[in-house]
């Protein structure tokens, strides 16, 4: 399938980024790692005038520690996310949901900030970013802004990015000593998107979840931040009890669309499940 | 539409030409190039036949534009063999009988390749991991698993060949 014509342009700064977008309004595209609109374009869903490709904007890429924050450049890739050591040990929830995204190629190409930003509530990064209380660093010609992963989520594909505006990085706390972490994805073969996931960030003190946060992967029109599941466990001793009532709380926050993966009832099942995964597997690793 | 000229190294050789921005990596190895060992499959990133070497990473080359890798070094299966002798991972394909139909082949041989500089001497579950992203549907992964444990050895053996 060849992809629509399209002005190709490939900026080396964030400047030229900008201006570019500017330039071209809504005739423009941002292209990242393409794995999600390279398909849309060969489909004719998406037939953008004008690609502006960030892979020669070194300064989107990379993983750094400043100011107290771990700031992940938008253009890395996963692989660069799995294998990164900084990662692992400050925030190894990121590394855990890279691995379980598309294939080895695919990581190869597919981006933080190019999942991040697509809007797609499929993708894997959108819900981890929610569960680590992330901050995206926005970027366009007026300049930078900050909008919480939280708040970032409009609707399906729809995103707090104004128009001419790119996401430039994610700034995340290390994770303090003694926090756990999970994300439970389930997927019906490598590659595939999830049929539902959970991340899960908890710390315990005394006994009880004294600080605890959870999202979830498609299972509604945005990632999903499961604010009553964190309520049922909150303050309390995390037993199977607490897990049971704080996966049903889940269930109740998911609105998923019936497709190939299941319909509505299996996928909210299943959303639960993953959610009673993570938790079990965070509280293992709290110590 | 506009070509853009670009230069890139392809097997060794260095090539220069004007594409069309929408022209895919794929496309362009095989019909610009005729190095059609690079095959076609699913188009969507799936399958893995079209997977090549772009730069020392694997990467399926239906879902990158030729203009992309301007400046890129790129490896196809064209180009494991050297001098007319086999690569160590072509030899394993042979010997362990690592194909049926043979469709999936380049691409299952280019990320063999890649994987075992990535991690040269992998677990099983290491190779079925690193293989992942290249599908097989004559159900060839038992001795798919083989010929890459086969090159693995042998290039153990002559670290030179890779």
């Amino acid at each position: 399938m060849i992809p629509p014509a399209f002005d190709y342009h490939a900026p080396k700064t964030l400047p030229e980024a900008a201006k570019l977008l500017a330039n071209y309004g809504d005739a423009a595209k941002i292209i990242a790692g393409g794995h999600s609109l390279l398909p849309l374009m060969k489909l004719r869903l998406a037939e953008p005038a004008h690609l502006v490709d960030l892979n020669r904007v070194n300064d989107l890429k990379g993983i750094r520690e400043e100011g107290g924050l771990i700031c992940v450049g938008a253009m890395t890739a996963e692989n660069d996310i799995i294998g990164s050591v900084l990662l692992q040990r400050k925030v190894p929830l990121l590394p855990e949901v890279a691995r379980q995204i598309g294939d080895p190629q695919v990581r190869n190409r597919g981006t933080i900030g190019g999942d991040l930003a697509h809007g797609d509530p499929a993708n894997d990064h959108p819900a981890a970013a929610i569960a680590l209380d992330a901050t995206f660093v926005l970027y366009g010609a007026k300049g930078e802004r900050t909008v919480p992963a939280a708040s970032f989520y409009l609707g399906i594909f729809a995103t707090a990015l104004e128009p001419g505006e790119l996401l430039k990085e994610v700034r995340i706390k290390p994770f303090a000593a003694g926090t756990g972490h999970a994300y439970c994805k389930l997927k019906r073969k490598t590659g595939d998107w999830a049929t539902a996931a959970a991340a899960v960030v908890l710390q315990i003190s005394g006994g009880k979840a004294s600080s605890v946060r959870i999202a979830l992967t498609n299972a509604g029109p945005t990632p999903v931040h499961a604010k009553d599941a964190e309520a049922a466990l909150l303050d309390k001793p995390i037993t199977e009890q607490t897990i049971a009532a704080a996966a049903q709380a889940a269930m109740k926050a998911c609105d998923p669309s019936e497709d190939l993966r299941g319909d509505r009832a299996y996928k909210v099942a299943m959303a639960g499940e993953m959610t009673k995964r993570a938790i079990r597997l965070a509280l293992s690793r709290c110590n | 539409m506009a070509k853009t000229l670009i230069t890139l190294t392809v097997n060794g050789k260095k090539i220069e030409q004007a594409v069309e921005p929408r022209t895919l990596l794929v496309h362009f190895l095989r019909e610009e190039l005729n190095l059609t060992g690079t095959h076609i499959g699913c188009e969507t990133s799936h399958c893995g036949a079209c997977t090549v070497d772009l730069d020392g990473k694997s990467v399926k080359s239906c879902t990158v534009f030729a203009v992309q890798a301007e400046g890129s070094t790129v490896l196809t299966v064209e180009g494991l063999a050297v001098g007319g002798k086999l690569h160590a991972v072509q030899e394993g394909f042979t010997q362990e009988h690592g194909l049926q139909c043979g469709f999936c082949t380049p691409g299952m041989m280019i990320r063999a390749y890649r994987l075992l500089q990535e991690n040269p001497n992998p677990s099983e579950e290491e190779i079925r991991t690193g293989m992942s992203g290249n599908l097989c549907r004559c159900t060839g992964y038992q001795n798919i698993v083989k010929a890459v444990q086969h090159a693995a050895k042998k290039l153990q053996a002559t670290p030179k060949a890779a």
